[in-house]
Order: structure tokens, then sequence, then C-alpha cells
């Protein structure tokens, strides 16, 4: 089981004292909570990808190349990386790239974006967003797994002969989660190829994402790759801790009643009964996480939300310390136990490696198969 | 057989309402059509009480419990009735809200009654130049009379040219609960999934 958080990467106003950071700060920020992530013992770090303010993130790979440089076991992945706007050519170049710097401590999650205007900017059509993500996936899904390609689409320029480098390290492609809010299409893609499904469940009832996660772990088995519980399943979450319970809500409630995407809306006690959101002490945070495996299974990967709606860098850093000393050593005991054998792990570049090996030793896969 | 389930929305805001009160008489005059042969289960949305948790979904995107339910309860409705006050020429704006928060398949092959009250008859044609059109959109299928409670409605029998309040319930009800039986029962939604080669398959050139 992987404990990581991921950011939106949004500049936003400190409203209990008005103040905005520059763009500077953020990305400085950002790479600053990504180290504390390595430092407190967290497993992965995730960034978004924008294209628009107030966000700043818009090359995930060139940060994440930044912050490989300077950690030595930290996962760097995306939340998600837009496969819909991005020539998914580049993407396999740049993720390989990265993935060679970082010696495989890389994987990425796929999404299709939510910025309407982000399709026409990047000449592309928001109708087609799902076609779009099935398409892109499929081209770059081979150019990490054949040398040559030859191919054909509706969405890009073909290509004849073409080979996208570097090659993944030791020919293993990063590992790919397909990240979805509300699409049975994307859970659908994700089972088809065997690859990790994340649910990003943050904002939304769980009853939903059962659904989504049952629907995938049902059609990640029919594909051949495994049993329903053996499916790749991450899941986020929402995080303040104070030692006491009423100075969490105390201090994180102004963030939270002026957060973009919920702000303005329900109360936080509202928000904390429906979501994943909790405001509260260590312990109520690793009850309600321990909360998401009776709901959704044994899952393999959890990411939390922890630096957005303007939270100083320095309350951030704290909440690291809390989250990495206090309740992820806790969170990795309670998983552990009564996790069933057949349960993967978290994706782990040796450990693919590994597998890959130990297939190739076994039998020949059956052609035509998605691997 | 199955109880018909019969569903009214009252928009109302003002406690006691004629809102309410017109979607009261309208339902109790469906379940008597409908009562000598069929079972009738009946329902009262009111959105004055999630007037909050529809803003709220509005913002968030998600509807908190008690609209879930709501939501449910409209979606799984053989028949709807409706109901709001015409605010400044066309429905209200909490009623448009919650509209706004249904999925834009709920109400598919649906029979619905549509009916609104207001302060003055002048307003009536906004049964016909907005609520029918919105339900058109949704595929609903509305039934021919709408019908309009004015102020004065309350305490007027018609006249020679046109039948008073009562006449226009009896005859509304009436076409609603002709349609209602032979609507086929309202599925669960299920998921459905197209299988991934099938959408590959659409893509290739």
């Amino acid at each position: 089981m992987q404990f990581g958080i991921f950011s939106v990467g949004d500049v936003t106003t400190d409203p209990t004292t008005g103040r905005t950071p520059s763009e500077h700060e953020r990305i400085k920020a950002m790479v600053a909570i990504a180290l504390k992530a390595e430092e407190v013992g967290l497993d992965v770090f995730a960034t978004g990808e924008h294209h628009n303010p107030p966000f700043v993130p818009s090359s995930p790979t060139t940060m994440l190349g930044y912050i490989a440089a300077r950690t030595e076991r930290l996962i760097l992945s995306t939340a998600t990386t837009l496969i819909t706007t991005n020539d998914p050519v580049k993407i396999a170049e740049d993720f390989a790239m990265l993935q060679h710097l970082a010696d495989g401590r890389v994987d990425l999650m796929l999404g299709r974006g939510n910025t309407g205007p982000v399709y026409p900017w990047f000449g592309q059509d928001i109708r087609q967003g799902i076609p779009l993500a099935i398409e892109n996936y499929a081209l770059l899904h081979r150019l990490w797994r054949e040398d040559v390609v030859d191919w054909q689409g509706r969405f890009r320029t073909p290509l004849q002969g073409f080979t996208s480098t570097p090659r993944p390290l030791d020919g293993v492609p990063p590992f790919v989660w397909h990240g979805s809010i509300r699409s049975p299409e994307i859970a659908e893609q994700a089972a088809y190829y065997g690859d990790g499904f994340f649910a990003n469940n943050i904002f939304w009832p769980k009853e939903h994402f059962i659904r989504l996660i049952s629907l995938y772990r049902e059609r990640f088995a029919h594909y051949g790759h495994g049993t329903p519980d053996q499916a790749i399943v991450g899941l986020g979450g929402q995080v303040f801790m104070r030692k006491n319970s009423q100075d969490a809500v105390r201090e994180f409630r102004p963030y939270f009643d002026n957060a973009p995407v919920y702000g303005h809306g329900p109360s936080l006690e509202e928000f904390t009964e429906e979501t994943p959101l909790t405001v509260g002490s260590p312990q109520e945070v690793i009850d309600k996480t321990l909360t998401f495996r009776e709901s959704f299974g044994d899952y393999q990967r959890q990411l939390f939300l922890m630096d957005h709606a303007g939270l100083p860098l320095k309350t951030v850093l704290e909440q690291l310390d809390i989250l990495g000393e206090e309740v992820v050593p806790v969170l990795r005991k309670e998983f552990a136990s009564g996790r069933p054998s057949q349960v993967p792990d978290g994706p782990a570049h040796a450990a693919l490696v590994a597998r890959r090996d130990a297939e190739a030793s076994q039998e020949p896969s059956v052609a035509g198969s998605p691997s | 057989m199955k109880p018909l389930k019969l569903v009214a929305v009252s928009a109302g805001l003002s406690q006691p309402s004629s809102t309410r009160l017109l979607a009261d008489r309208l339902l109790e005059a469906t379940r008597r059509r409908l009562a000598p042969e069929r079972e009738v289960e009946v329902r009262v949305v009111e959105l004055r009480d999630l007037a909050g948790d529809i803003a709220n979904n509005l913002v968030t995107g998600f509807p908190g419990a008690a609209l879930r339910e709501a939501l449910q309860t409209v979606t799984a409705a053989d028949g709807l009735i409706a109901v709001t006050p015409i605010f400044t020429a066309s429905y209200s704006g909490l009623f448009k809200s919650f509209i706004d928060v249904i999925d834009d398949s709920a109400l598919t092959g649906k029979p619905v009654l549509i009916a609104a009250t207001g302060g003055t008859a002048r307003h009536s044609l906004a049964l016909e130049h907005a609520m029918r059109p919105l339900f058109a959109y949704l595929r609903a299928v509305v039934v021919p009379t709408a019908v309009y409670a004015a102020s004065e409605d309350w305490g007027s029998g018609g006249d020679a040219n046109t039948g008073g309040l009562a006449d226009r319930i009896a005859r509304a009800s009436g076409e609603l609960a002709d349609l209602m039986p032979r609507r086929p029962p309202a599925a669960e939604p299920v998921e459905t999934v197209i299988p991934f080669e099938r959408q590959l398959a659409a893509l290739r050139p």
C-alpha cells in the first residue's frame, strides 16, 4: 500500500491574511512540499496539470524532473496528465525521459481535464473527450511497447516508422493510472489494459465511487488480468489535523469556506459527512481513512490533498509532519493486517520489471491480448 | 400489480402556500381517477425544504442526502405533477434550479402535468411559453391541459366562457391518469458499459 499527496497547484489567497503568493512562490512551495513528503516517509508526490490561472503546474515533467534530482525514494506521479489535449507522442517521450532520470520512480495518472477552453486552446473539441482519451492512450500504449510504430487515427498526424525515444527504462513503461470522477468508459479502459484506476473521490459521496470501482474490478477480471481484488485501485483523501479536533476545525474553517470548488456551498460539517474530507485529530483521520477499505476493498494507493485553498506553506509542512509521523505509520500497519496475500502492493518499477521477467520465463503471452 | 408512483414537486415558498394547495388538489384528483383500477402511492417533494441542498448541489456538483432521496423519488415516478409559482414572467428560480440538478434523462418519457400559481391570470401563459418547452427539452410527455391558478380562481366557479379551476383540475388530472398506467414501470438506472473493443473500433479510420 502506497501513501502520498497530490497537489492541484492553485494560487489562492490566504483568506485569513489576504495574502496571495506569487507564481514563483507557489512553484517553489510545491517543490518544498514534495521534498517534505519524502522526508516524512510518504511514497508518492503527484502534481496536477493545468493551463489556466490560478494554477501553476502547466509543465509536470519539468517540475517532477527537478524533484527527482533532489529525492531518492519518492515516486513521482501526476494527477492528472491530460490525455485528451496533450500529444500522446510527447507524453511518451517526456515520461520515458523522466523515468530514466528518476531511475524508475515515475508513474502517471491520465485524465480528460475539466476545463472546457483547454480543448480549443490545444486545437481539440471537448465533445470528443472520451474518443480522444481512448485513441490517444491506445497510441501511447503502443509507443511504449513497440520499438517501431506505424499508426493512423482520427485525431493526430499518422506515424510511419516512428520510434519514441528514449525507450522505457528496462523495457518497462511507467505504470499508468486512469483517473475518473464519473465516467464508466474510463473504468472500462483501465480494466481493459490492466492498468490502475484512480477514483478521485474527494468532492463527491462514496456511493457513486463504489459503483465505479466495482465496475472496474469486475471488468479487470473479465479481461483476464486477475481476480477483482487484484485490480489496482487508488483513492483520494483530504485532511486537516491538529492534536485537538476543535483546533483543527477552527483553523481550517476559513480555508474551507473560501476554497475553490466547494467554498461558499455546504458547511464544513455537511461536507465532512458526505465526502472523504476529515478535519480533526490524527486519530479521526486514521479512522476515516480505514473506512475506505470497507467501502472499496483493499487498495493500492492513497493520495491526500494537503496544500490547497490558500493554506500557507508553513502550515502544509506541519500537516505533512503529522501525516508522516502519526497517521501513515498506523495506516500502514492497519491496512497490512488482514490484507489477503493475493492483493498486490502499489505499483513500483522494480516490481514491474520482476513481474515482466517472471512472466517472460513462464510462457509466451497470448498474441493480441493487452499486457 | 405494483402500485403506481405519483409524485408532485411543489416550488411554493410561503407556508401554507397556494402552490402546495394546487399540488395537493391535482394529486388527489389524479389518485381518485386511478383508484378504481390501481393502487397509487402519492409523494410530495417540497422544494422549499431542499432550497439549501439545491444551492449546494449547484456549487459542489453532488446532491446531499435529502436532495438525493428527492431526485430518486422524482426519477422513479410513474407520473409527475410539477407546480411552481410564476415569478417575473416564468417558473421560479428555485424550481428551475431543481430541474437543473435532475439528470437530463431522468424525465424521458415520463407523463407530466404542469401547473402554476400567480397573483393574476395575466401570467397564465407562462405555463405554455416556459414550463412546456422546459419539459419538452427533457423529453417528458406533458399532458395537453396545464393548470394555472390565480388568486381569484380560489373563489370563483368560472363563467359562461371558461370553466373554473375545478374543471381544469379534473381535465388535467384525467389526462395524466390516462397516461400513467401505459408507461412501462420506471426501471432502476443501470450503468451500461460499452465493451472497450467496440469503443476502440468506433475510432478506426
